[in-house]
């Protein structure tokens, strides 16, 4: 009945990843959200037609991923379960797209298939660099690091609190479901009104459980504002690797890297 | 010295249905002493326990802290004395690691960061914590969540501790393992809980709740072995005791009268 | 559904953003917290709470397939639209970084779509005017299914609107409106009845959690934000506007409907490819269409407005 709280599960297997430690875990998380921040523009900064020029970014995703160990199996099967909507979506354009252009050396085919694979090149670009920076940085350093970088202080605790108590509750429902599934044998799934029972039971339980929270906060001197407790140090290798990418990502979108590659190498040979 | 006195004169509280949970309560606790406060389920424990750092105000009579009767003046201060540890741990771990919610006390207490640093440190090292600092409070067994949920308490330096129902749900060597921390605590200590077994392993004083009122006052020992008085609460000997061929049944169980006597 | 990164443009994404930073402060200096308000955890809780109700599936009745609950409108009922809307702003931002769902350049465009219209717009406009002061099963069964539907409407329009600005789809303004806004509704209908199912259990358990949740009333809570209802016309009668000179200035509209009307399927390929502009595909149709869809939003909520006015002062 229920989606076996697969979704926690994901969740803690990212977090799980991010608690490793490795150079990409100890740079500065205001400099890894920065870089992705650039990265993803630069991504989506081109017409529908590129594919070539996209396919250097590649390098950020990879490298962050490879110093940071995350495993390209756990990467690959994220984009997989994501894939479909844009994967369909994006299925229209050689429908409706069928002009001609040039792909390559005179290799001419449909608008739409070019405009397609450029859309598939992004969402595996955008995606995977996603992943990678919560994987080498994590959720409680992102979220200091957005309140650093002047994100609503109110916004930034209920997140942190939202996924403190994320798995908590995932737990309370599956077992909940769980206790309704085994005394319904033969039913596949719940019916709109027990969902309605079992979910407005895990409201009220909600409900008392955020008072309680409230009430150890209060008896532990909150005054209504949660107190940040580490200062983020800014040093020279997080200066060099954010200036580093920038710069990269400037260079692929200005020159067309492969195009240089491409030419640079025929130059040699021929 | 009168700061760490715990006192409670004729503590009535109602809800705003209208349910009476206490009635008359009265006790003195003083400096270091370790109370038990026992009771059938909806006999008023927690409630008196919240009574105890202002979560709660009574509808009349008073707490007094130390110097202090409990008032909205003088909350902070009490709140700084009296470390509620409560019953359900996840309720009380809400930062995103282990160090950020033992350092929540204290730097609302407004302490410089290298003081809560090592306050933090020493809380987490009294209750055998240390290693789990960078742990997110949902990848703690049940005895760790206590324990940490201990510290977040600890930390904040306070004269009593009071908690409710610590050993629920523990298995029994983290039970053992915090009766053994307790023991080593110098604070008054009071403790709402089933575990008559705690009781007599940790406090010397024990007062039985009964509908919201204080039915028997006075030594863990003594009052522990009333059969009559316990059944009347709702309640059972000590499993240690009902063994005893002197103050237990014999055949070591119960037997079956719901009315003592 | 999520707009996605891979079919975002930099200006649709950029828009998206300014559009959730500011409300997202908004929302913030909004929620005023002092140390009594129980505001931040339960926004948090209920965040959580949202998200693993999601989790749950239930069969739709009378198709066997499974439908599970989005939450906004729930939310909304609990927190206030403020406190709502930061709560879904979060379970989205927790979606886009652990499971890829969107992205995080059009996260933006996703509070959009997924915070804003739920939370600001059918909440107060709709849920609680026909759930009225003194609600009955009756009402708040219909007032969960009118913004269940009609918040979903807006969001799925929002992506359609925000893909086709974006330049990077192929696919033409009407087909993906034909697609999108039919099987939303459907959506719509199955999330109004859940909402419905888990507000009328809750109603009839404790009803002072609804309606005030724990954000304390203040002038503003609850109420109709007009500031927003403006804001919201002067923005809808700007993008139609924006449309219908995109549609009529555009050689290459023209160029297709002509084209299109006269059977040929192919199409010219839009003009400045290289460039982020984006490329009209629709012909004269297309303003037809968003004009219409555009003035029933707006006059349906201009009705509302004026029905409270006058509710008010009888």
């Amino acid at each position: 009945m229920t989606r076996l709280h697969t979704g926690a599960l994901e969740i803690g297997e990212l977090d799980a990843l991010s608690r490793r430690d490795s150079s990409a875990h100890r740079l500065d998380p205001r400099a890894k959200l920065l870089a992705t921040a650039v990265f993803l523009a630069t991504v989506v900064s081109w017409g529908r037609y590129e594919i070539v020029g996209l396919l250097p970014l590649a390098a950020f995703p990879l490298v962050l991923g490879a110093i940071g160990r995350v495993p390209c199996g756990f990467v690959a099967r994220k984009l997989l379960i994501a894939a479909p909507f844009v994967l369909v979506l994006g299925a229209f354009n050689p429908i409706f797209d069928t002009a001609p252009r040039e792909l390559a050396a005179g290799i001419e085919i449909s608008g739409g298939w070019i405009s397609y694979l450029s859309i598939v090149l992004r969402f595996g670009l955008t995606v995977a660099a996603a992943l990678a920076l919560v994987a080498v940085t994590g959720m409680n350093r992102l979220c200091a690091a957005a309140s650093i970088l002047g994100a609503p202080r109110i916004f930034v605790t209920q997140l942190a609190l939202l996924y403190r108590y994320l798995f908590v509750l995932a737990a309370q429902a599956q077992r909940m479901s769980r206790a309704a599934e085994l005394r319904a044998p033969g039913r596949r799934r719940m019916s709109i009104a027990l969902f309605g029972s079992l979910v407005g039971h895990l409201l009220l339980r909600t409900f008392d459980r955020a008072q309680r929270i409230h009430l150890a906060m209060r008896c532990r001197g909150f005054d209504g504002d949660i107190p940040l407790v580490r200062p983020m140090r800014f040093g020279p290798w997080d200066a060099a690797f954010l200036a580093g990418w920038i710069a990269f990502f400037a260079a692929v979108r200005v020159f067309r890297l492969p195009d240089l590659l491409g030419g640079l190498v025929l130059g040699v040979w021929g | 010295m009168s700061h760490h006195i715990v006192e409670a004169i004729g503590l009535s509280f109602a809800y705003p249905d209208g349910t009476r949970a206490l009635d008359g309560v009265s006790f003195r606790i003083e400096h270091g002493e370790s109370m038990a406060i026992v009771g059938a389920n909806g006999a008023g424990k927690s409630t008196l326990l919240q009574h105890l750092n202002g979560c709660l105000v009574p509808t009349a009579g008073t707490v007094r802290i130390g110097d202090y009767p409990i008032s909205k003046a003088t909350l902070a201060a009490v709140r700084r004395s009296v470390g509620m540890v409560f019953q359900e741990p996840d309720d009380q771990l809400f930062m995103p690691t282990v160090f950020d919610d033992v350092a929540f006390g204290p730097l609302n207490l407004g302490l410089p960061p290298d003081e809560v640093e090592a306050r933090v440190a020493r809380a987490l090292e009294t209750v055998g914590a240390a290693h789990l600092r960078d742990r997110p409070p949902y990848r703690l067994s049940g005895g760790e969540k206590r324990a940490v949920a201990i510290a977040t308490v600890l930390s904040m330096s306070p004269d009593v501790l009071v908690l409710d129902e610590p050993t629920a749900s523990l298995d029994p060597r983290s039970r053992r393992q915090l009766i053994a921390l307790l023991k080593g605590f110098a604070h008054t200590k009071i403790i709402a809980t089933h575990d008559l077994d705690l009781a007599l392993d940790l406090c010397g004083r024990t007062i039985v709740l009964q509908g919201g009122r204080v039915v028997a006052d006075g030594r863990t020992a003594e009052i522990l072995r009333d059969r009559a008085l316990l059944e009347a609460s709702h309640l059972e000997l000590p499993l240690r005791l009902q063994a005893c061929p002197v103050c237990g049944d014999p055949s070591g169980a119960g037997d079956g009268k719901g009315d003592g006597a | 559904m999520h707009m996605a990164d891979a079919l975002i443009s930099p200006v649709v994404g950029g828009a998206g953003w300014a559009a959730t930073l500011a409300l997202a402060g908004y929302s913030a200096r909004k929620i005023k917290v002092a140390a009594d308000d129980t505001s931040v955890p339960m926004m948090g809780v209920g965040a959580a709470f949202v998200f693993a109700a999601q989790m749950l599936n239930f069969t739709i009745p009378g198709t066997g397939s499974s439908g599970h609950l989005g939450g906004g409108l729930i939310l909304a009922a609990m927190l206030g639209p403020c406190a709502a809307f930061l709560a879904m702003a979060s379970i989205l931002t927790v979606q886009a970084l652990f499971f890829a769902d969107g992205g995080l350049l059009a996260l933006g465009c996703n509070v959009v779509n997924l915070g804003f219209f739920p939370c600001f717009l059918a909440y107060p406009l709709l849920f609680r005017p026909i759930a009225g002061a003194s609600p009955t099963r009756a009402r708040l069964t219909a007032a969960s299914m009118v913004a269940a539907i009609v918040g979903l409407q807006l969001g799925a329009f929002g992506v359609v609107l925000e893909t086709k600005l974006s330049g990077i789809t192929a696919l033409p303004m009407n087909t993906f409106l034909l697609m999108m806004q039919p099987i939303h509704l459907a959506i719509g209908v199955v999330e109004g009845l859940a909402t419905a199912a888990v507000i009328l259990f809750v109603w009839q358990a404790r009803p002072g959690i609804l309606h005030a949740g724990s954000v304390r009333p203040d002038a503003d809570s609850g109420a109709v934000p007009k500031k927003l209802v403006a804001a919201f016309l002067v923005a809808a009668l700007a993008m139609s506007g924006a449309l219908s000179w995109f549609a009529s200035t555009k050689p290459d509209g023209l160029e297709w409907s002509v084209a299109k009307a006269s059977g040929v399927a192919q199409m010219a390929a839009p003009v400045a490819a290289e460039t982020t502009w984006p490329a009209v595909d629709a012909g004269t149709s297309l303003a037809g269409v968003v004009g219409a869809a555009l003035t029933l939003i707006v006059a349906g909520l201009i009705g509302l407005a004026v029905r409270r006015r006058f509710a008010a002062k009888a």
